[in-house]
């Protein structure tokens, strides 16, 4: 258990050094952040000042070696546009996407499960049929749409909810939330309705699959043969089945449900991480995507294991480490 | 008498038509009787036993025909009074005891929800009864094992858990599908002598389906042997099986190796079981039959040859 955690955490700091590697070519390949970032207006000896100050006078491979010397001791270099700490500007707008990403799996999951366990049960009842049609839209129709036809109809046309920003806050742990104030779940309502709507899609499909292929199994026979009631049957003896995928998919789509928000984020103008990471893709604010980067990595690599972990929870016949 | 099926149908909708996969079944079990329902892959034996406790999943289902358990029409009753039968007066055990346990539930849970499912006990009652009943099917150290989960067990252990639950209630009738088919010899000994001893012990009688017929010898008082979705021959395990009368039974008798026959080619029935969906008319054996004739194309009626013996042929093996 302990060398299976070692073993994890050895290859996640690998996966950061890998990822850290290729941002650090692919932008340079891309382009020069001074171009951008000094006015045209600024002459030599400035230009020279703040390449210096920056550090683009000196050679990729050092650059790269003053970058990890600073990540060792817990630095990730300043942003070239606000000139603050990377990691901080990160983490101050963390919260602000955890939130939202956290609702919109906890809604994927309370409005998904339950679908897919009523379609996989009646599945070729007329609603059945209609939660699987409907699943396809949800996989189909891209979410930037979607987000724009929300604000339409509840903000606009019928203007029951807010349509952008993260109304009022409230503080919790020394930190801004929006869920704990009514107007902030107002605001909060459509965004994550709209990222959610491909997970729930998603958790649906996955359990009525799971329903379908678990209800003709000989334990369920037996189950009902002991006379159990259908509502045990189906929430402990398929439940607990079904979980399984269910949480896998759950999981990782926690990960990149956080790390690519970008496209809701912009639609309701959520200030969060997503919003960040494009606006300093724009002006090659390298610090900052590094930063962000490393951030995503670390968190998938976290869900990773919690996921691994409950596994074990779920499933008795799994066992970490690998020896069978 | 603990069961009586009278003529009872049981089909199955499809595209192209019903599928009779239970058609016209007539037998009855006494109390404290074992019955082997004998018959090859196919033939309906297992739908007959989903068909007594109301098992039978869409597109099947009865269509005629009544189900009587202690005397009383069970046919058609509402899946809650259903319910209050299965797993406490109709016991099932399944063939394959690696699929019969739920695998990530504990075993405990599953019989505990088991005794909890029709006596109103406290967790911990249900516990103890749970444990006492695995001690009865020979399981070592019940206590420790009540906690594990059923991929820690042998096929045979986890047989006798199936066992186990199947008996937590006390059932007057017990439907066994091909429980020890999956099991190799020894072990399906030990849980043939384990469920024998249980059954004599407490007056159940036992439904026990299976194609193996040197189990049927060993274990059953009567017989039934079926084919396409009927009983084409019953009686006492010693009468069929020493003096069979159906042309059917002869031959499945004829193919069992034995060490009498050592050396000797084994007898095979010609063809193969005719499709559900695609019977012959009359006598669904005909096609296959040494001794059909023009007439086995009429339905042949049940007869009672010989007291508490039942035949449907037109030409019975002559002895």
């Amino acid at each position: 258990m302990l060398l299976w955690f070692l073993r994890r955490l050895l290859q996640a700091m690998f996966v950061m050094l890998a990822m850290s590697l290729i941002v650090f070519i692919g932008l340079h390949a891309i382009g020069n952040p001074v171009d951008i970032l000094i006015s045209p207006e600024a002459d030599q000896a400035e230009r020279a000042r703040i390449i210096t100050q920056l550090g683009f006078d000196k050679p990729l491979w050092q650059q790269y070696a003053y970058f990890l010397q600073g990540a060792l001791h817990g630095d990730l270099g300043r942003s070239f546009v606000f000139n603050e700490p990377a990691l901080q500007l990160i983490l101050q707008r963390m919260p602000a996407t955890l939130e939202l990403a956290v609702t919109a799996v906890l809604l994927s999951v309370l409005v998904g499960l339950p679908l897919g366990l009523f379609a996989g049960l009646y599945p070729n009842s007329f609603a059945g049929r209609a939660v699987m049609a409907g699943s396809i839209l949800g996989f189909s129709l891209p979410g930037f749409w979607v987000g724009l036809m929300l604000i339409m109809v509840f903000a606009v046309s019928l203007g029951w909810l807010p349509s952008s920003g993260r109304g009022t806050t409230a503080a919790l742990f020394g930190v801004q939330w929006s869920f704990l104030t009514r107007d902030g779940l107002a605001h909060l309502v459509l965004p994550a309705l709209n990222l959610s709507l491909f997970n729930i899609s998603l958790v649906l499909r996955l359990a009525r699959a799971g329903v379908r292929e678990t209800m003709p199994l000989d334990y369920i026979r037996f189950a009902r043969a002991k006379g159990l009631s259908p509502t045990r049957v189906v929430f402990v003896h398929v439940l607990r089945n079904i979980l399984i995928p269910v949480v896998t998919v759950v999981g990782l789509e926690l990960g990149s449900t956080i790390a690519f928000s970008v496209v809701t984020e912009s639609v309701f103008a959520w200030p969060g991480m997503g919003k960040l990471i494009i606006d300093s893709i724009n002006v090659l604010d390298r610090p900052v995507i590094v930063a962000y980067l490393m951030i995503v990595v670390v968190m998938f690599v976290t869900i990773n294991l919690v996921v691994d972990l409950l596994y074990t929870a779920l499933d008795p016949r799994v066992r970490l480490g690998g020896r069978a | 008498m603990t069961l009586e099926l009278r003529d009872l149908h049981t089909h199955f909708d499809t595209r192209v038509g019903a599928l009779r996969a239970v058609d016209g079944v007539s037998l009855s079990v006494r109390r404290g009787e074992v019955l082997g329902l004998v018959g090859e892959s196919g033939s309906g034996k297992s739908v007959t036993g989903f068909s007594i406790i109301g098992l039978v999943d869409p597109p099947g289902r009865i269509v005629s025909g009544q189900v009587l358990f202690q005397g009383r029409d069970i046919t058609g009753l509402p899946e809650p009074e259903l319910r209050k039968l299965r797993g406490n007066r109709i016991a099932m055990i399944f063939q394959d005891p690696m699929m019969t346990l739920n695998p990530v539930l504990r075993i405990d849970t599953q019989r505990i929800e088991t005794v909890r499912a029709h006596d109103n006990v406290s967790h911990v009652v249900a516990r103890t009864r749970a444990r006492d009943a695995l001690g009865q099917v020979g399981i070592p150290s019940p206590d420790e094992r009540l906690s594990s989960y059923p991929h820690q067990f042998s096929g045979g252990m986890r047989q006798r858990v199936a066992i186990a639950i199947a008996l937590l209630h006390n059932p007057a009738l017990i439907i066994a599908d091909e429980p020890t088919t999956a099991l190799d010899v020894t072990i399906q000994a030990q849980i043939l002598a384990v469920v024998q001893k249980l059954a004599a012990e407490r007056g159940t009688s036992l439904l026990w389906i299976t194609h193996d017929l040197s189990v049927v010898a060993g274990l059953a008082d009567r017989v039934a042997v079926m084919y396409a979705g009927r009983i084409v021959e019953s009686g006492s395990v010693d009468a069929v099986l020493d003096r069979p009368m159906h042309h059917y039974t002869a031959g499945l008798i004829g193919s069992v190796p034995s060490r009498n026959k050592r050396g000797a080619k084994l007898l095979q029935i010609p063809g193969m079981t005719p499709s559900p969906l695609d019977r012959p008319a009359g006598c669904a054996f005909r096609t296959r039959c040494s001794a059909a004739t023009e007439t086995c194309a009429q339905e042949p009626p049940l007869t009672m040859p010989e007291p508490d013996r039942t035949l449907r042929c037109f030409h019975p093996v002559r002895i």
